[in-house]
């Protein structure tokens, strides 16, 4: 079908409104964090992107992020198998409010789980006498990662878990195999591709979080400082083309993981079509 | 997310009936006391924890911290934001749904990517490009937005701008997929009927459309209202002026002013709430809807 024979209206208008909106309001203002990043030479870069306090950013936000992703993708699968396969009382309930990180605002998520794991805190006055502090340290910025990825793998793999036809499970109960191997062997290799797709979406969103996680992590250089506001100490000091420099290398390390998961989802989307 | 979700209803029911594919009591058990015991304390949890703490101090104070002048202004900062946000990116999620779903071009892969960006960018970063931008010394039209006495960064324009940004792929990406499922067949028959364009798209694309575009409104109206970090870059955080409700509930924590940060954190989490609560019953009316045709369709003897 080319666009010749398409009798619809509107092509021109719809396609122009879209690029010139796209370019002004997203691709020029992010190609000037590029522009203004090439005025250092690569030495000068280099050192402001390889600094030992930015490098221990580095490590405190991918780190967590990857840890915080493994964990939501455990959990994520049971919580989307539970809401899939079983039937509890409030299972609606709770199917509606797993988006709720994707409604709650950040900074509010952030400031109600400081206060669950501060040390007068509901959890908090459970785990710090027992000589485990959660708030103002790394803990705390893992909780928060957890709390705003978890709907991310849920909701990948839920609608496929909802797609799988029970007669492929049947045959291979008919076939001898017990449910664990049957879940081993036939279930969980349909989920991977989806599971990998909310792992990344999940790590990408981490990485570069903000808001939820400035008020738990305490923010000590060198220990629990992320990234992100790494940016925003060198914009607080006026150092503008420190804090472009940073972006610059979180916004390559983004349009990676976007290029990942886009092959990720054309994986799982394929694979699902062939077991059609 | 999407609203295009599968035709199926919950069909727990079948394979828990059925002896070859359900798993022991004791595993059924396991995985749903885990999963909930996980839900429960990651996502419950902070969520009780806001009206408990917005509460702690009495009704009163929560009220005195609600009307108290700053208060309000945030809340009206916010309202205009959205306000403002919302109608740019429903205009452009609807044209850019059009020549996306219902039109081959070459490079529409390219551009569906390029829509998304926004949610691979760090709020932070959304902020920190309007600076380089619009800044007052860093950036490319610093001069001469100074020269006229402009200003944006540091002001609400520069709010509504990084708030633009974040929201930006909302209501497109809801669409797209929804305009392609549903294919061009009906506007086709509308313009060979005579129609014009506005008429197939008031009277034949939207009442098809319109439940995904609620879908996608109440999304991006949700992150709209609640963006913080790349609000809290362009905005200056001048009291009673640029501070939305995230950025006042920030600067109440800061001052350990508790119970006024969460009594407005308790206001952002009702909208929350809300949110949640539309965005299920839309889920609920567009199920009904297939099923509906579905229905209609098997009687008419013409599925399709």
């Amino acid at each position: 079908m080319s666009r010749q024979h398409n009798v619809l209206p509107g092509f021109n208008l719809a396609l122009g409104y879209t690029l010139v909106y796209l370019s002004l309001m997203v691709l020029i203002p992010l190609a000037a964090v590029f522009i203004k990043a090439s005025n250092l030479s690569f030495g000068e870069f280099w050192n402001v992107v390889s600094a030992p306090r930015v490098v221990a950013s580095y490590k405190v936000s991918f780190g967590l992020s990857l840890v915080a992703a493994a964990i939501n993708s455990v959990f994520g699968v049971l919580l989307a198998w539970a809401l899939v396969r079983y039937s509890f009382p409030g299972r609606k309930l709770v199917d509606a409010l797993v988006d709720l990180p994707f409604a709650l605002p950040t900074a509010v998520a952030g400031i109600a789980l400081t206060a669950i794991y501060a040390k007068n805190g509901w959890v908090g006055q459970i785990l710090e006498p027992v000589g485990f502090q959660v708030a103002y340290t790394p803990w705390g910025i893992l909780v928060a990662l957890i709390f705003i990825g978890l709907p991310f793998v849920v909701r990948t793999v839920q609608p496929i878990l909802e797609d799988l036809e029970m007669e492929t499970e049947e045959a291979a109960a008919s076939l001898g195999a017990n449910r664990g191997q049957t879940i081993r062997r036939v279930v969980l290799p349909a989920l991977l591709p989806a599971l990998l797709t909310g792992f990344a979406l999940a790590f990408a969103r981490a990485v570069g979080e903000y808001g939820s996680v400035i008020f738990i992590a305490g923010n000590m250089p060198f220990v629990s400082e992320i990234t992100p506001l790494m940016i925003i100490t060198k914009l607080e000091q006026y150092d503008y083309v420190g804090a472009t420099a940073v972006a610059a290398v979180m916004l390559v390390l983004s349009f990676i993981l976007l290029l990942v998961i886009n092959f990720l989802q054309a994986w799982s989307s394929g694979r699902v079509r062939k077991g059609r | 997310m999407s609203i295009v979700k599968s035709a199926h209803a919950h069909r727990g029911n079948r394979f828990e009936s059925n002896a070859a594919t359900r798993e022991a009591p004791w595993v059924k058990a396991l995985i749903i006391t885990l999963s909930l015991t996980f839900f429960a304390l990651f996502l419950l949890m902070p969520l009780a924890a806001v009206f408990s703490e917005a509460l702690r101090k009495g009704w009163d104070a929560y009220w005195a911290a609600l009307k108290e002048p700053d208060a309000l202004s945030s809340i009206k900062l916010t309202l205009i934001t959205a306000g403002i946000a919302l109608p740019l990116n429903l205009v452009f999620g609807v044209a850019a749904a059009w020549c996306v779903a219902k039109f081959e071009f070459r490079g529409k892969q390219l551009l569906t990517t390029l829509i998304d960006l926004p949610f691979s960018v760090s709020p932070v970063i959304a902020g920190l490009v309007f600076v380089l931008v619009f800044g007052t010394n860093q950036g490319w039209f610093g001069p001469l937005l100074q020269a006229y006495d402009l200003k944006i960064v540091f002001a609400v324009p520069g709010i509504v701008l990084a708030t633009v940004f974040v929201t930006f792929p909302f209501i497109a990406r809801e669409l797209i997929p929804l305009m392609q499922a549903q294919g061009r067949e009906e506007e086709e028959a509308a313009v060979v009927l005579g129609a014009n364009g506005w008429q197939t798209f008031w009277r034949v694309t939207l009442p098809n459309i319109k439940w995904g575009l609620l879908y996608g409104v109440i999304l991006c109206n949700a992150r709209a209202m609640g963006e913080f970090g790349a609000v809290s870059v362009v905005s200056g955080h001048i009291r009673g002026m640029t501070n939305t409700m995230p950025l006042h509930v920030e600067i109440l924590y800061n001052e350990y002013n508790f119970a006024a940060a969460f009594a407005v954190a308790s206001l952002l989490a009702l909208l929350a709430l809300v949110t949640l609560a539309i965005k299920s019953w839309v889920e609920w009316k567009a199920e009904q809807t297939v099923t509906l045709e579905a229905e209609n369709e098997f009687q008419n003897g013409t599925p399709s």
